[in-house]
């Protein structure tokens, strides 16, 4: 069997791609405006500018760096299983992050997320059993701006024991995130051992490392967390307007943020991803569900593998307002491609308007395309020689296979069983159940799956921990007490119940 | 004035050639053209054509902003000259620009630049990290009717408050119009310091200053 893969890149290609962007970490060199950073850098023979906060770094600098990068590392479940693999081809998805807007339900109008949404994502992104991964995906309004990034990592800590996709929006609150981490894992040794999280770092375009993403990077280094480098040249505005001008420009900055990484610690893991995007030449935007931006991704993961590096992509999201057809079919192809790509982490499920709007009912439905995309890269398999030459001479021309074993013993493994999101029944059965098209039945799914959540099991004194690190947070913002979660009546039902069947049923159902 | 040179600086700048708008806009000169006639006549009109252009789908965004490159190049020309001349641009206003202080970000800013100049206005492009008192010191110099303040991130876009505040200090704030942008602003947040208005975009901005300096 071969895996179906899908290559934009000649071997010479890649290779230019790399070569040129040594060039550029040498002239015009990458600014960094981070002191510890440049004298780390300098320290290794950067030629460093402490005054314009330009480091030119020596192509051995890059080679050296590359050696010591980990090729694969895996995150953990907060039962201490490995969920998700960095390496290879492994395909993984997360939902896309972080939206500053919600979309409701038959809104048109989005509007500002407060933290009873962000639970009921958590809930939904939990349950969904496509999702590798929980990403902190919706900004918090009634927090203050200050704890905003750490707090959507303590209620998703409460709430999931899935790995985490997450990023700080500051350099202090990145250490309270890693204590809130630590104190899940016990130990910041445990937590090294057994990273449950990744922090998504992003340089700024073109090649610039601002004071708080190149410390979170030398943080996560330090600590062992793993750190996934996002660049996101803009094609045409941030970034040069050929596709692989800004792939290049890509490979630069994630290279340098490669050399700041391994430089601090030499080992730690770390991910070459992004956030890449064409760019509307009309509207002035920059669409995440454009072709061009889905090639870039797939350029990029293509020199990262050849660099022996993890991938990530932001993919399967869509520019649309609303859950519409634009919607559908930008997230589908983006998280095909990015499948076919081969990328680990795909993040993205969930995103509409440019990377800045949730919508559960699209979460919903995305993860039926992470589904199918997960099953489409598995492959067409050979599941025994000869392939079928016996089986049909033994059904012969009566013709009916479902009544052969043969069926039953293989059809589980050969379809993806999508939910009833999916309709696939005859039409006057879909009448019959109300002609409901794919949002409504998204959003009855997405509400029965937030319905049915069972609470995970969290030591109570991890629970205390976790509340009073991030208590002491929001008070320095000025915060006396933290929102509340959900209606107290909702809280009461939850807390006397056991996490025993959501894993039944992740066990009862693998879509991979 | 010199048709023969005046015609083809205007095709310079719909054209988008800011070297040949620089050459042209010299040999006009040296040719005994009048600058304010050449800028009056000449370049507005062009970048009227452009923004017309825009506005029917034929250019879009890189055709822009070449015109205002080209646009500036000729000024960088011709401005000189005005001032040894005093001579002084008739326009529909005087718009200050910039990216607010702690915030790099520039293509949004730089595109709501292009399309007022487009639009008729003098404009002023102070780029990004633009600390408040630069804002407030060229408002002065220049007589602005209206500053525009950029931000795109939640962290630096209180830093629009802060302009506004120091416009106040200045004994300004009575005679220049204040318009925010970017993405994370929005009408409530305009209203919430007091700007006298919000753009969601290049195109709306220029409607926006146009009510506020009384012509649109």
């Amino acid at each position: 069997m071969i895996r179906p893969t899908l290559q934009f890149l000649s071997p010479e290609t890649v290779s230019r791609v790399v070569e040129e962007a040594i060039e550029l970490l040498q002239d015009p060199g990458v600014r960094v405006h981070s002191q510890r950073a440049l004298r780390l850098l300098g320290d290794h023979g950067a030629q460093v500018d402490l005054e314009a906060k330009v480091a030119r770094i020596p192509a051995d600098l890059v080679h050296r760096a590359l050696e010591t990068a980990p090729k694969s590392f895996y995150l953990y479940d907060f039962e201490g299983r490995p969920a998700v693999h960095y390496g290879g081809d492994n395909v993984h998805f997360d939902p896309g992050s972080a939206a500053i807007e919600i979309l409701d339900h038959g809104a048109v109008t989005s509007r500002t997320p407060v933290t009873a949404d962000f639970v009921r994502y958590i809930k939904l992104a939990d349950s969904l059993l496509p999702m590798d991964g929980v990403s902190t995906a919706l900004v918090c309004a009634d927090v203050p701006e200050e704890i905003a990034d750490l707090y959507r990592l303590y209620l998703v800590l409460l709430y999931t024991g899935k790995p985490v996709i997450t990023g700080a929006f500051g350099v202090e609150t990145w250490h309270v995130m890693k204590d809130l981490l630590v104190a899940v894992a016990g130990s910041e040794e445990a937590l090294a051992e057994k990273p449950t999280a990744v922090f998504d770092v992003c340089p700024s375009p073109p090649l610039l490392w601002s004071e708080i993403t190149c410390e979170n990077l030398m943080d996560c280094a330090r600590y062992r967390i793993p750190a996934e480098l996002v660049s996101m040249p803009l094609a045409g505005a941030t970034g040069p307007a050929t596709l692989l001008g800004s792939v290049v420009q890509h490979a630069a900055e994630n290279l340098s943020g490669v050399v700041i990484h391994q430089f601090t610690n030499p080992g730690a893991p770390i991910v070459w991803g992004g956030s890449p995007a064409a760019f509307d030449m009309r509207t002035g935007t920059t669409p995440m569900g454009a072709v061009e931006t889905m090639m870039i991704d797939c350029a990029y993961a293509q020199v990262g593998k050849h660099l022996g590096l993890p991938t990530h992509a932001y993919l399967g999201m869509s520019d649309a307002k609303i859950v519409d057809a634009q919607c559908g079919f930008e997230s589908g192809i983006g998280a095909v491609l990015g499948a076919l790509a081969g990328i680990n982490m795909i993040s993205g499920p969930g995103m509409l308007d440019f990377e800045s709007c949730f919508s559960l009912e699209k979460l919903v439905i995305d993860a039926e395309i992470v589904g199918m995309a997960k099953r489409l890269v598995a492959g067409v398999a050979e599941r025994g020689i000869p392939l079928a030459v016996d089986l049909i001479r033994q059904v012969g021309h009566a013709g009916n296979f479902l009544a052969n074993p043969h069926t039953r013993r293989w059809y589980r493994e050969e379809l993806f069983i999508p939910s009833e999101v999916m309709d696939r029944d005859f039409r006057r059965n879909w009448e019959a159940k109300g002609s409901k098209d794919v949002v409504r039945r998204a959003h009855e799914r997405a509400e029965a799956l937030i319905a049915a959540y069972e609470p995970r099991e969290l030591p109570p004194e991890v629970v205390s921990e976790l509340a009073a690190i991030t208590l002491r947070a929001a008070q320095a913002a000025g915060m006396d007490r933290l929102p509340q979660r959900a209606t107290s009546s909702e809280q009461r039902a939850t807390s006397n119940q056991q996490p025993a069947t959501s894993n039944q049923q992740r066990g009862a159902r693998d879509e991979r | 004035m010199n048709d023969e040179l005046l015609q083809p600086l205007s095709q310079a700048v719909i054209d988008g050639d800011p070297d040949r708008a620089r050459e042209l806009a010299a040999r006009a000169l040296s040719a005994g053209a009048d600058p304010l006639g050449a800028v009056e006549q000449v370049l507005s009109p062009a970048m009227e054509e452009v923004g017309r252009l825009y506005e029917e789908g034929e250019y879009f965004i890189p055709e822009l902003v070449m015109a205002g490159e080209a646009m500036k190049a000729a000024m960088s020309v011709l401005g000189p000259e005005m001032v040894a001349r005093e001579q002084v641009r008739s326009a529909p206003g005087v718009v200050v620009i910039g990216t607010v202080e702690g915030d790099i970000h520039e293509i949004g800013k730089s595109l709501v630049a292009t399309m007022l100049e487009a639009a008729g206005f003098v404009v002023h492009d102070l780029g990004v990290d633009v600390p408040a008192a630069a804002f407030v010191s060229r408002a002065r110099e220049v007589d602005a009717d209206v500053v525009g303040l950029s931000a795109l991130l939640t962290t630096t876009m209180r830093n629009q408050q802060a302009v506004i505040e120091a416009l106040e200090e200045a004994g300004m704030r009575g005679r220049v119009r204040v318009v925010i942008g970017g993405a994370p602003a929005s009408p409530e947040w305009a209203e919430r310091i007091g700007a006298d208005g919000y753009a969601e975009n290049a195109r709306e901005a220029v409607t926006v200053v146009r009510r506020l300096v009384g012509v649109g």
